[in-house]
């Protein structure tokens, strides 16, 4: 927070008097969601796999009871789609994990 | 519906557009009130506390109660929406660029001082996401669950994008007009966040290469330094942190164009529930829509008194001309009094006088486009879950 009010204020200077302007910077919030816990090799593979690219969030926002079609499908996306480098044994425990505790 | 529930939700974004919770350390929980629709309100640098639907990427929604604090949407209450999670760690404004190139004569690039050198136009525009209200289907869908929360209507400054083509020199046969910006995906095989236009809707002197949004520099979470602005359209097409314009003669198809963002190729944008549509075409245009913000759902209201009832509607740049308030669930519907027109792709304010016998209410609100263009009574669907613009109902006891 301090560092991008420093920064708005170089800004607006900056602006205010034609000068040159610091790069801007924002930091994001800390994350707080977690994944659901659960025992079992399916938490983990998504604890491997799933946070890198998303905030656990995503899952949880969703419907609930969506069903294993649903996640298979929806784990499947992740990899066909947006290319996510899922082994096919993790996502499988993936969708198995996400269906029972989503 | 739990309607406790959403009275639970409804007073914490009340609290909080009064300033109260300001300075509240600890995340306030709020119920959006569809299943899994619990959230924390969640304070970002230059926002206000907002409703977080996901941490990463960013997405925030804007707590309901804000739509009835003015017809535009303040900067630090507007919603955010990423695909991505690669936001730019840093911008500096002054090396900052934007490039033009591909089926143009003259390819150039574009620092913010050219920009803000050229002369300017302003126009209030809404912005809303194609998923607005996604969280209201039935049966639900899969994506961003939201409320309706993700639209915000603002004072846009900047300059037209055919100002800009014009300078470059579209060739012939130019078809579409792709725009990227600094965000990336994580995975640089994930399929990068990029849209495009069609030729004619590009050089239409309305769509915009932003800069200043209500006056202020566009905070860094609504596109920093510049934006596309694309009036009438959802909010897919507004590429944020926009980087580079590519003239193509072809019409694109990255994933975000197709097989992303795209609706029923019907006049209704709607199917069965539950089923697929025969063809699709690209989410464009608004649909009507309109809401009551002076009540919450579940609220009370004096009865036997004059209740200025009040609320905004919108359209994709027809003009909203007539906005009907019904207090009797839909059995009878009575004029309304329109604000200030702020032009044809802002909120329109609406307001009527009222009194409520006392007991229950369904309080409705229906508009109607300069070309006639209205909401329907029951909901519509599509398998992506956009365009919701059904009919709006808010129930209030008066006593």
């Amino acid at each position: 927070m301090k560092k991008l009010t420093v920064a708005c204020t170089a800004l607006m200077l900056a602006v205010a008097t034609g000068a040159s302007a610091a790069p801007f910077k924002y930091d994001l919030p800390a994350e707080t969601a977690k994944l659901r816990p659960a025992t079992g090799p399916g938490f983990d593979a998504a604890q491997n796999n799933c946070l890198s690219c998303h905030s656990p969030d995503y899952l949880a926002m969703q419907p609930p009871k969506l069903g294993r079609a649903f996640w298979t499908a929806e784990v499947a996306k992740m990899v066909n789609v947006f290319k996510a480098k899922i082994a096919p044994d993790d996502a499988k425990l993936i969708a198995e994990y996400l269906d029972a505790n989503y | 519906m739990d309607r406790r529930t959403f009275v639970r939700g409804l007073g914490a974004g009340a609290l909080l557009g009064s300033g109260l919770l300001a300075k509240g350390a600890a995340a306030q929980a709020v119920k959006l009130p569809f299943a899994s629709g619990e959230r924390v309100l969640v304070k970002y640098p230059q926002k206000r506390a907002l409703i977080q639907m996901t941490a990463r990427p960013p997405q925030l929604e804007t707590p309901f109660s804000v739509f009835n604090e003015g017809v535009i949407t303040p900067n630090d209450a507007f919603f955010v929406r990423y695909h991505l999670a690669g936001l730019p760690e840093s911008i500096d404004p002054d090396t900052f660029k934007i490039g033009i190139a591909g089926k143009v004569d003259r390819p150039m690039s574009v620092s913010l001082a050219d920009l803000k050198a050229m002369d300017a136009v302003e126009i209030i525009a809404v912005n809303q996401c194609s998923g607005n209200s996604r969280g209201f289907f039935e049966p639900r869908v899969a994506g961003g669950q939201l409320a309706n929360g993700a639209m915000g209507n603002a004072r846009w400054k900047g300059v037209p994008l055919k100002v800009l083509l014009d300078r470059a020199g579209v060739q012939a046969g130019a078809r579409q007009v792709r725009f990227d910006g600094l965000d990336v995906a994580v995975d640089p095989d994930t399929p990068d966040f990029v849209k495009s236009l069609d030729i004619d809707h590009a050089r239409d002197g309305e769509v915009m290469v932003a800069y200043q949004m209500n006056g202020a520099d566009i905070p860094f979470l609504n596109g920093f330094p510049v934006r596309l602005v694309v009036p009438g359209y959802y909010g897919t097409y507004w590429v944020k942190h926009l980087s580079e314009i590519m003239v193509l003669d072809s019409v694109f198809e990255g994933f975000w164009m197709k097989p992303a963002y795209r609706i029923p190729d019907n006049a209704c944008a709607c199917v069965e529930p539950g089923k697929a549509p025969a063809a699709t075409v690209p989410i464009g245009r608004f649909d009507v829509r309109s809401f009551v913000t002076s009540l919450a759902d579940g609220g009370a209201v004096k009865a036997g008194e004059n209740v200025t009832v009040r609320g905004i509607a919108f359209d994709g740049g027809y003009g909203i001309t007539d906005v009907a308030l019904s207090i009797d669930g839909g059995k009878s519907w009575l004029d309304t009094r329109l604000g200030t027109d702020h032009g044809r792709y802002s909120f329109r304010e609406w307001r009527r006088v009222v009194r409520f016998a006392p007991g229950e209410h369904k309080v409705m609100v229906r508009a109607v486009n300069r070309i006639g263009q209205s909401q329907p009574r029951a909901p519509l669907w599509n398998p992506a879950g956009y365009m919701r613009n059904v009919v709006e109902t808010v129930r209030v006891r008066a006593a």
